[in-house]
């Protein structure tokens, strides 16, 4: 069987357009937390940090830190559990920076989200995804 | 309320005024999250703690809502500023209504 150069081009931007669809409807609890959260606001991209492992071994505790400079409130969300909510850290006046480490279970590999609320009213939104060889989710 | 709970938590005993310290606390916790079985099938129930509160001399360095996906002894980092000294308040809220606290004191310099 023989494709024209045409034909495959169009095979492949189907394929492509394939792998792009199923995103946004496994992404949509997630997008409806962060549209509670930042109550229909717009959220840029970047301002927030997450560290979070690569690769974790052990879904059961997966070391991650967020912060965002100015932030008052940070909310980390794991787009592949059963619940995706994970925390949401409230600075207060004597916070010394506005940072935070924690442990977190995951149930598989998949995107960590953690989104912040910045003292001016925006919101700004950073995204990693974490290799999760065992799952943390009982099971 | 939850058996074997006992909170730990490090502060450095003196700091210069105006300082940010690091603070480290855990707590040992089941966090049994709603979503595990046991071996006759039947889920067991959610048995989380679900906020943690720390505040200096009555005023908060950070307040955290905690969802089923923390780990089992929930451990938490942060940083702290020390305007004067005083006591630092932990409480952690358990799902079954039970507080566990804890202070600790600090002398600023």
């Amino acid at each position: 069987m023989d494709f024209t150069r045409r034909e495959t081009m169009a095979i492949g931007a189907a394929a492509g357009l394939a792998a792009v669809l199923p995103m946004p409807a496994l992404a949509s609890a997630t997008d409806d937390l962060i549209n509670e959260f930042t109550g229909g606001a717009d959220v840029a991209e970047g301002g927030v940090e997450l560290d979070a492992p690569e690769i974790a071994e052990n879904g059961n505790t997966v070391p991650i830190e967020v912060s965002a400079e100015g932030a008052e409130a940070i909310m980390v969300l794991a787009a592949g559990n059963p619940t995706p909510p994970v925390a949401t850290f409230k600075f207060g006046p004597l916070a010394g920076a506005h940072r935070a480490k924690t442990r977190i279970r995951l149930a598989g590999t998949q995107d960590v989200v953690a989104v912040a609320k910045m003292a001016d009213g925006s919101f700004a939104k950073t995204s990693k995804t974490v290799k999760v060889t065992i799952g943390g989710c009982g099971g | 309320m939850a058996k074997g709970v006992r909170p730990r938590v490090k502060v450095p005993k003196t700091a210069d005024a105006g300082d940010t310290i690091t603070i480290k606390t855990l707590i040992s916790h089941k966090m049994e999250s709603g979503q595990r079985k046991d071996s006759d099938g039947n889920v067991i129930p959610r048995s989380i703690i679900n906020n943690f509160v720390v505040t200096f001399n009555g005023e908060t360095v950070i307040d955290v809502v905690m969802e089923p996906a923390i780990s089992t002894n929930p451990y938490f980092e942060f940083e702290a500023k020390v305007p004067e000294s005083g006591e630092f308040k932990f409480v952690w809220h358990d799902d079954d209504g039970s507080v566990y606290e804890e202070t600790k004191k600090i002398e600023a310099a």
